[in-house]
């Protein structure tokens, strides 16, 4: 994380950005082969969720550290919502062990990259 | 006969209609923060915007229960959040556009849901697709 300052915009992040994508790819393909979630797809999510929780603890070793972001309040919720995701799509995964399982793993694998870059901005976003 | 009718259960809660929960789910969370956090830090900015994100955000929870839940009440609930939301995004919408000065700070619906991928405005057809489909 050379130059800058944000603890969430590193390569953890561009890592679970691309991770997601990529799951979220897998899991397109198999919901329109008409395939079940499956192993891939489900140690996928638990690599994202590796990598998410490896960034929710950069940014708790930077607020130990005195920085704080932009937005508080929005920061951490995103935060909270973003290590819900993936095991929000495990859960709803398994109990639909048909090509829609698929869909929602590529649902919310596609919204992951989404809230992370939100979480940068909620950073970085200083004073307005 | 009744072999038939029972062949085709109304279950919304099955399928591609768990898909569409947990994006009403994904939705609920995702307005539900917005409004809460909008509310409590600057409420007095654009007190009407910020009603309408909270509005939004129950109706969001209120259509993933009715359709998780399946049944006939299920089903009249989530009938009810599907219509509330194409009316709310396209009014609102359109009322973002023609008075924005009304809207100082986006809702979920500002814009026809552009902030969202215009998926404020395809989830309520979706919804209500799925509901005559399972009819």
């Amino acid at each position: 994380m050379t130059g800058a300052d944000s603890p969430v915009d590193g390569v953890l992040a561009v890592a679970a950005i691309v991770l997601s994508l990529l799951v979220a790819a897998w899991a397109l393909v198999a919901a329109l082969r008409h395939r079940a979630p499956d192993r891939v797809q489900l140690i996928g999510l638990a690599g994202l969720e590796l990598l998410l929780l490896g960034l929710a603890v950069a940014a708790g070793v930077a607020l130990g550290g005195g920085e704080r972001p932009g937005e508080p309040g929005a920061f951490f919720g995103y935060l909270v919502t973003l290590v819900c995701l993936p095991p929000l799509a495990a859960v709803l995964a398994r109990m639909e062990p048909t090509r829609w399982g698929s869909a929602i793993v590529c649902a919310v694998c596609l919204v992951t990259p989404v809230v992370v870059v939100r979480l940068q901005q909620t950073w970085e976003v200083l004073g307005g | 006969m009744a072999e038939v009718e029972t062949a085709r259960p109304t279950r919304t809660n099955a399928g591609p209609g768990r898909l569409l929960i947990a994006v009403y789910l994904l939705f609920a969370i995702a307005a539900t923060s917005r409004a809460g956090l909008q509310i409590a830090t600057k409420f007095d900015q654009a007190p009407l915007a910020y009603l309408l994100s909270a509005l939004a955000a129950t109706v969001y929870i209120v259509a993933a229960v009715g359709l998780a839940r399946a049944g006939h009440a299920g089903r009249r609930v989530a009938l009810a959040c599907c219509t509330v939301e194409l009316v709310g995004v396209v009014g609102v919408g359109a009322f973002s556009l023609a008075r924005p000065d009304l809207f100082p700070d986006e809702t979920v619906w500002s814009g026809f849901g552009s902030g969202y991928g215009y998926i404020p405005l395809v989830l309520p057809i979706l919804g209500l697709a799925w509901l005559w489909k399972t009819r």
